[in-house]
């Protein structure tokens, strides 16, 4: 009996302490602005999506350590989705369905598609952090999708770099190695739609499996064509494989991979056969090589800087950064909007000259992305290290 | 029997009720997902429980049935439902041809078998990109109509797929009590015993398959339909497993079992969403006790426990023995 | 490229896959003539022998012919444990039982190996130089000879513990007749047991042999055990000559294929092997002939 006293004497007392502690926080705090990102953090975009997510953890800390925007707390829901574009329309269904105002991702190309049409019946903005040009305009129609917008340059505007390369360099035939899965295709449809406008010739296309161990096969294939340069486009593991492949055989033409291998592991993987290897990236890698007239290299090096002193160990890459100016672009808007869904929409519309990590952004209600093909630089890789070549 | 119909009354009312308990809509996308991964399951559990076949491939059916369903609405306009019937037929047919050297294995080698056919078909989805969409998938899935309704929002397909569950589901109850179902528990008990009291072994064996197939098929669509979406991710080895987990786990003898098993096993991500990371690790360590330690699955600890509580209550004074 | 330096160069990448999936089927037949039990969890200590070395070269900085030794000691440990905990506990284990437990090993194995070392891929050094060696036009990397060699070495060293040595033997009884086995003082509990260490240690040399080249991540086992099955399955099952016939069969056929035909129905190439295999001569090319198949 005297049990069963003291018990409710506690339960009463933790109640009395609970209400007191849950309504004293109702008052003093306005409601937070909940934002949902949907990424690629495991499975085979895992190297992109996990800086993307570390990214946006650390930019809301800091947000909400300023006090939040207008006195409300940035609440990040983040999902998710195994790098599964099935697994991308369920995460984006559920954060609809828990009232997010806004949503950032997916990762890729192929994991954002997919949930588009989630999107636009929610009627709330989406920041893509992924390159194809058909997130933000329909293939079919042309015309700009009205909900979303992108911070991660097109790969059309990285293949136009690589042809403009080739073209500096006299390179007229080349050969294509490419992944078959979203991003591989995207890049490899651009690789041979802008072919024509360059005056290039494609004299082989080959593809491998995500998850294939071995490319000799396809690359002796090429090494039989007479191909003056190999672009491989491919993300994670595949293009230090291929980088791997390529040495082996000793081939000579020159090797030109996509933005995607534009991070710290391609280099550890790769090790000495990444040497000599071109890409077009975004300037985050470059950024201390920037002359200081350019407009982004503070807001890189604040970036890199913090991103690094955060994260021990890790090194920034340029997926990072597209989350960093999603969020950015995003949250700017949401200051001078509030949490209205069309009006944000207007005011991201409204972006201009944002001097971001991938580039420099100028919007338009035609526009959703913003940026153009100076975005990216053309660096080469030496001894483990990019090199911007001017 | 007339429990098994009872149970099935009973299921239908927890159905048709439940939606007025549900505050999140998320909720009703794991719902449809049950109903839509337990039409393959309860399929799996004819095949695997009552036939005693086992395949590690059947997410190759489910995924001819969605890709049929996408590629002929998609590109050649057909009626989502006729395309749905079609797509079974298909589904039924492959699966009956590709059934009659397979089925000629037993145990390990059957199972390799399935496995195999199931890879294959999975690595057909990613390369046809012409007619497939390839590793990027196909969107732009029409939604299904009846009755001038649309089913394109979560709350109408809920019941649209639960409908397709129940009467699956009658359909199934129908069979394990028929003639064709003991035949069936006789093959899974000893086939050659089975054959020599007359049964038609190979033909039912590749009815079972066939038929299984036809209810993944089914599956399929509905879920091309509802996602408006197919990529050829969720069609490989790991869904197979995955659903031969969801037999295994709720108890391959029993149809109850079969959706316990899928209930589980699906809201299991959602349960652990803090903890993703352990997804995998979970699976596995829960396969693995189940089969040491309950290897007739959920429904065979609760008819375990059912009896033994029918026993207690039946003679208090029994026990020592 | 004149097409028989091509050739060559396919049937160089054909054999050095092949020869991993030797060790694998090897893996895979080694189990089953002991226990008629297919662990499809094989795969899963291939990526074990490369992860643990990858992790801890850099980690001990030992030598790597340390962090090769200590790789595979654990991989062949945690093959046993895996034994003791989740084989030998099932009474009167079923073929779907035992298809479970083995895969949901293998899935439990690889959720561990996320949670321990993430999920990027790592590289593990090449054992001697990368500097490839050139034959005419064909070009060889030394690891691929490493790979050759061992799987060479592997396979004599297991022709002559079976054929000389006590275990060896006892190990061969229980394959021909458990019964038997028993009766002649053979402890079939310690055979399995070994059978399973002895596997995982062939896997895990594949595993270190081939990380090198293919680089290593939490979930490449999958796919390279399930090959290595459908080696086995080719060879001949409780063939060992078979698994290693097998092995480099459906290596070479799969280069060639992606060389000559299509690159994207590479996969596909193992495993139609296996069908057709278990469609028209389930026993394979050298295995004994099933009584019930």
């Amino acid at each position: 009996m005297k049990k069963l006293v003291l018990l409710t004497v506690i339960l009463i007392f933790s109640g009395i302490a609970f209400l007191s502690v849950a309504t004293a926080k109702k008052i003093t705090l306005k409601k937070p602005y909940k934002i949902g990102a949907v990424l690629d953090v495991t499975g085979g975009a895992s190297g992109l999506g996990e800086p993307e997510k570390q990214t946006l953890m650390m930019l809301t800390d800091d947000l909400n350590a300023k006090g939040g925007i207008n006195g409300h707390r940035i609440e990040l829901l983040l999902e998710d989705n195994e790098s599964n574009p099935d697994n991308s329309i369920t995460k984006a269904k559920k954060l609809v369905g828990e009232k997010v105002i806004a949503v950032i991702g997916a990762t890729q190309s192929g994991t954002t598609m997919p949930f588009l049409p989630v999107i636009a019946e929610a009627k709330i903005p989406l920041v893509s952090v992924a390159a194809s040009w058909k997130i933000v305009t329909d293939p079919d129609t042309k015309k700009t999708r009205q909900w979303i917008f992108k911070t991660a340059q097109s790969d059309s505007l990285a293949v136009s770099k690589i042809y403009e390369y080739c073209n500096k360099n006299n390179i007229s035939k080349v050969a294509l190695i490419t992944v078959s899965n979203g991003f591989g295709d995207s890049g490899r449809g651009e690789l041979l739609r802008l072919a024509p406008d360059f005056k290039i010739t494609v004299v082989a296309d080959e593809r491998f499996g995500e998850q294939d161990a071995d490319m000799t096969a396809q690359l002796t294939k090429i090494k039989g064509k007479d191909a003056q340069a190999v672009i491989c486009w491919c993300i994670q593991k595949g293009p230090a494989i291929v980088a791997k492949n390529f040495k082996d055989l000793g081939m000579t033409q020159k090797l030109i991979m996509s933005h995607g291998i534009a991070n710290q592991n391609f280099l550890n993987l790769a090790g000495d056969a990444a040497n000599g290897i071109v890409l077009p990236a975004g300037k985050l890698i470059v950024a201390e090589q920037l002359p200081d007239s350019d407009l982004q290299k503070q807001v890189l090096i604040a970036y890199k800087t913090e991103f690094e002193s955060k994260y021990k160990g890790a090194r920034v890459s340029t997926f990072g950064g597209h989350a960093y100016d999603a969020f950015t672009i995003l949250t700017n808007a949401l200051k001078k909007s509030g949490a209205e869904p069309e009006k944000m929409r207007a005011e991201i519309e409204k972006t201009n000259n944002f001097a971001g990590c991938s580039g420099i952004f100028n919007m338009s209600p035609t526009d959703h992305e913003g940026m153009t093909k100076d975005a990216f630089v053309m660096v080469q890789i030496k001894d483990g290290k990019w090199d911007l070549i001017k | 029997m007339k429990r098994d119909w009872l149970i099935w009354l009973g299921a239908a009312i927890l159905i048709f009720a439940t939606p007025s308990f549900i505050k999140s809509p998320y909720f009703f996308t794991v719902l449809i997902f049950i109903a839509i991964n337990g039409i393959v399951v309860l399929g799996l559990t004819l095949l695997m429980g009552f036939a005693g076949q086992v395949s590690l491939g059947h997410a190759g059916f489910f995924g001819l049935g969605a890709y049929f369903s996408a590629i002929l609405t998609y590109h050649y306009h057909f009626d989502p439902w006729i395309a749905m019937v079609l797509a079974l037929v298909a589904t039924l047919f492959i699966a009956s041809l590709l059934g009659i050297p397979t089925l000629r294995l037993h145990g390990h080698y059957l199972a390799m078998a399935t496995l195999g056919l199931g890879v294959v078909l999975q690595i057909i989805f990613k390369e046809e990109v012409e007619l497939t969409g390839g590793p990027s998938g196909m969107g732009g899935i029409p939604y299904l109509k009846a009755f001038g309704i649309s089913f394109s929002n979560d709350y109408r397909f809920y019941f649209l797929s639960w409908a397709f569950m129940l009467l699956l589901l009658g359909l199934s109850i129908n069979l394990v009590h028929s003639r064709i179902g003991r035949a069936l528990r006789a093959i899974s008990q000893n086939q050659v015993a089975a054959g020599t009291l007359g049964i038609p072994v190979s033909r039912l064996k590749l009815l079972i398959f066939a038929l299984s197939a036809g209810y993944a098929s089914l599956a399929g669509s509905l879920y091309a339909h509802y996602m408006t979406f197919v990529s050829p991710g969720p069609f490989g080895f790991m869904a197979s497993v995955k659903m031969v987990a969801m037999v295994v786990i709720g108890g391959s003898t029993s149809l109850w079992g079969a959706l316990l098993g899928t209930a589980l096993l699906v809201s299991l991500p959602e349960l652990l969403t803090k903890l993703q990371d352990y997804e995998m690790f979970v699976y596995g360590i829960i396969m693995i006790l189940v089969m040491i330690f309950a290897p007739k699955g959920l429904a065979g600890m609760i008819g375990k426990v059912g009896s033994l509580a029918r026993i207690r209550l039946k003679e208090p004074n029994a026990g020592t023995g | 490229m004149e097409w028989h330096n091509q050739l060559a160069q396919y049937l160089v990448t054909g054999v050095t896959t092949g020869a991993i999936y030797a060790l694998a089927a090897l893996g895979f037949t080694i189990i089953y003539n002991s226990t008629e039990i297919i662990n499809l969890a094989q795969g899963e200590f291939v990526m074990l022998g490369g992860m643990i070395a990858a992790s801890i070269l850099p980690l001990l900085g030992v030598p790597l012919w340390m962090a090769v030794i200590i790789a595979i000691a654990a991989a062949t440990v945690v093959g046993m444990i895996f034994e003791r905990l989740a084989i030998r506990p099932v009474k009167n284990p079923s073929v779907l039982n035992l298809i479970i437990i083995t895969i949901g090993g293998s899935i439990l194995i690889k959720g561990v190996a996320m949670l321990i070392w993430g999920k990027d891929d790592r590289p593990l050094r090449a054992f001697t130089s990368t500097q490839p060696i050139h034959v005419f036009s064909t070009v060889i990397t030394p690891q691929s000879i490493w790979i050759m060699a061992g799987t060479l070495l592997a396979v004599v060293l297991l022709h002559l513990f079976y054929e000389y040595s006590i275990t060896g033997k006892a190990l061969r009884a229980c394959a021909y007749n458990r019964k038997a086995a028993r009766l002649c003082g053979v402890s079939v509990e310690r055979m399995v047991l070994f059978s399973f260490g002895l596997s995982a240690m062939l896997g895990a040399f594949a595993g270190v042999l081939v990380a090198p080249i293919t680089f290593t991540s939490y979930d490449v086992g999958t796919m390279l055990g399930l090959k290595g099955f459908c080696a086995a399955i080719l060879g001949g099952l409780g063939s060992n000559p078979g698994a290693v016939l097998g092995g480099l069969v459906i290596g070479t056929l799969e280069s060639l294929g992606a060389g000559y035909l299509s690159s994207g129905y590479k996969d596909a190439i193992a495993f139609s092997i296996m069908l057709l295999v278990l469609y028209f001569k389930p026993a394979g090319i050298l295995g004994k002939q099933m009584e019930k198949v």
